[in-house]
């Protein structure tokens, strides 16, 4: 079998798998055998498993420490609500639009970010994040048509399952295809070692930008699910505890792992709503979580590991192939 | 509010800001890391100061004394727990680390003495003079001169003890102190210890000037103490000191002149615009990255 082939079939077969995890879910949904609470609840995975995994792009595969995440998030979200609060279109057509909006005028911002990190080593760079998150909160609290300190209203309730899940999935798929592609790489080499990369010829402004713009496109549109689904919009959700808590599910599934930033988000979100009692020591544990982490195991739970489903097919195949042989 | 006014008030601003950059500056110059948790001593050295007020009858200068004193072995003892095992590490583990002990210091402030603002007792109540038809309260000239003393006498420490030298050996090049023979962890130890002291210092001087104390009080002021130590060139003691007093006077005229809400977005907006311009700072050489 030559290899476009191979990889025509396992690309099937994932797409197979995702259709599955989702039509199971989505039937479990309908019939009510998961309460609208838990509904709830994996709308969320599904928004912070686009955040985690944008994230990871800029922080996992470039190497960045980015310290305001929740403001790209909330670039997105105000743009994406403020498009479907003035425009009068069905939904079926405005909603994408300004989800698509939201990730663009994010990704814009993510390259005004992008450009002072030519100069600027990792620290500073994460202090320059930082600020920016800080500047767009700021900004957003003084402005008259984001609603100011008193947030914004009445935003359509949009953001069903079926747009979170296919729009998290589709946006992890394009990230994670991007890592194997020539750009991806070349990433990838800017983490590695920059001063080599860029001796080999590779242009790190460019591609710095460019993981920069994707990254926050991502967020950008997680943002606008967002807004879709929780209808108020407070400019102080998009504060340094939300960069925060997106870093951590980054931190610990792996930075580099797209699969160890979306269990880790899976799981970051779950956990809170099972340990509602223990609300009040959640960023206690966190912060634990997160030193002991870094001291014990830097790398994250899953390192740069990811799980590949042609790869596990596989490996099951072969086990069951030498135990026929054997019988 | 005339000039004047707003000046001598930035001036005062200023000198908590230098006090708490000159800690930032002196941990990235020896440690080569920026200490998060910095920002959040200030708060425990806060909090420290109003519980011994409350408790015992100690006077000021004693009060003053002590916090600097717990805050001091705070700092050293975070160091060695935290940062020491990471030593040597990527520098995204230190820089993720240090994020994580200013979160824990938080929460367990914020367990212990709840979220609601707790008033802070003032300190240096009374009439100051009258400069040019500008008064000067009690609470400014003293924090602007115990702010000149301690820069004097860190100043003569660090550049004339043999501890100071042995400091300044070890941010210069770890390796090559360590073979003549001086003890890293124990400049670093003091580095912190030195570092977090000044920062009670300036908490004391911050709570008497804003008279409410609450668990997230350290992050903004923090943050705002590290653009000044980034502005003055990180790293460098007296630029921290010129880098804090910049801060706090654009910070006052800011409030008096534009706008009160922005003041935060615009210093953060200064700050980008000089790590552009100059990454090192005003003091800062510029240093050549080694392959």
């Amino acid at each position: 079998m030559d290899k476009a082939k191979m990889l025509q079939i396992s690309h099937r077969r994932n797409l197979l798998a995702l259709a599955a995890v989702f039509a199971v879910l989505y039937v479990l949904m309908l019939t009510r055998s998961i309460s609208v609470q838990y509904q709830g609840v994996i709308i969320l995975i599904g928004i912070n498993v686009l955040l985690a995994t944008s994230l990871n792009l800029t922080t996992g595969a470039l190497g960045e420490l980015v310290l305001g995440h929740a403001g790209f998030m909330s670039i997105g979200a105000y743009t994406a609500a403020l498009f479907t609060l003035h425009m009068d279109l069905p939904g079926l057509v405005e909603f994408p639009l300004a989800l698509l909006l939201g990730g663009a005028l994010a990704a814009v911002f993510g390259v005004i970010i992008g450009i002072p990190a030519l100069r600027l080593r990792g620290d500073y760079l994460a202090i320059v994040t930082l600020g920016f998150g800080e500047i767009i909160r700021v900004i957003i609290q003084n402005m008259s048509i984001t609603g100011g300190g008193r947030g914004l209203y009445g935003i359509e309730e949009y953001t069903t399952f079926p747009w979170v899940f296919w729009t998290s999935a589709f946006g992890i798929t394009i990230m994670y295809a991007l890592i194997f592609t020539r750009h991806g790489r070349a990433i990838l080499s800017l983490r590695e070692n920059e001063i080599a990369a860029e001796a080999a010829g590779i242009p790190a402004t460019r591609y710095k930008v460019l993981a920069f713009a994707v990254s926050s496109f991502f967020a950008g549109v997680a943002g606008g699910l967002y807004a879709h689904y929780i209808t108020v919009l407070d400019p102080g959700t998009f504060g340094f505890n939300m960069s925060i808590e997106i870093l951590v599910m980054v931190v610990l599934g792996g930075m580099g792992s797209f699969t160890g930033a979306t269990l880790a988000a899976v799981v970051l979100t779950l956990l809170p709503e099972l340990l509602r009692s223990m609300s009040d020591y959640r960023m206690l544990l966190y912060s634990i979580a997160l030193v002991l982490m870094m001291i014990l195991r830097p790398q994250g739970l899953l390192g740069k590991k990811e799980f590949s489903l042609t790869r596990a097919w596989e490996q099951l195949r072969k086990k069951a192939e030498t135990k026929g042989g054997n019988a | 509010m005339d000039f004047a006014q707003q000046l001598i008030n930035g001036i005062q601003l200023g000198s908590i800001y230098a006090l708490i950059a000159i800690g930032y500056t002196m941990v990235y110059g020896i440690a080569k890391m920026i200490n998060f948790a910095h920002g959040d001593i200030i708060m425990v050295g806060s909090y420290i100061a109003l519980m011994i007020f409350q408790n015992t009858g100690l006077p000021v200068w004693g009060v003053i004394a002590a916090s600097a004193l717990a805050s001091a072995l705070l700092g050293m003892a975070i160091e060695r727990l935290a940062y020491k095992p990471l030593r040597g590490g990527s520098r995204m583990s230190a820089l993720i680390t240090t994020i994580g002990v200013s979160i824990l210091l938080q929460n367990v402030f914020l367990l212990l003495f709840g979220s609601s603002p707790k008033p802070f007792p003032a300190a240096f109540e009374g009439e100051g003079f009258t400069l040019a038809g500008v008064p000067v309260s009690r609470l400014t000239l003293v924090t602007l001169l115990v702010t000149l003393l301690l820069m004097v006498l860190l100043t003569l420490f660090v550049g004339r003890t043999k501890l100071g030298k042995a400091m300044r050996a070890v941010s210069e090049d770890q390796g090559a102190a360590q073979l003549m023979g001086i003890n890293i962890d124990t400049s670093i130890s003091l580095t912190f210890a030195i570092g977090s002291a000044l920062a009670a210092v300036a908490a004391v001087l911050y709570s008497s000037t804003y008279p409410l104390i609450n668990p997230y009080m350290g992050s903004m002021l923090g943050l705002k103490a590290f653009i000044a130590a980034v502005i003055g060139g990180i790293g460098i003691i007296p630029g921290a000191m010129l880098g804090g007093f910049i801060i706090g006077i654009a910070e006052a005229l800011i409030k008096g002149y534009i706008s009160s809400a922005l003041v935060d977005a615009i210093v953060f907006s200064l700050l980008i615009v000089v790590l552009i311009i100059k990454p090192s700072g005003l003091l800062g050489k510029n240093e050549r990255e080694k392959v």
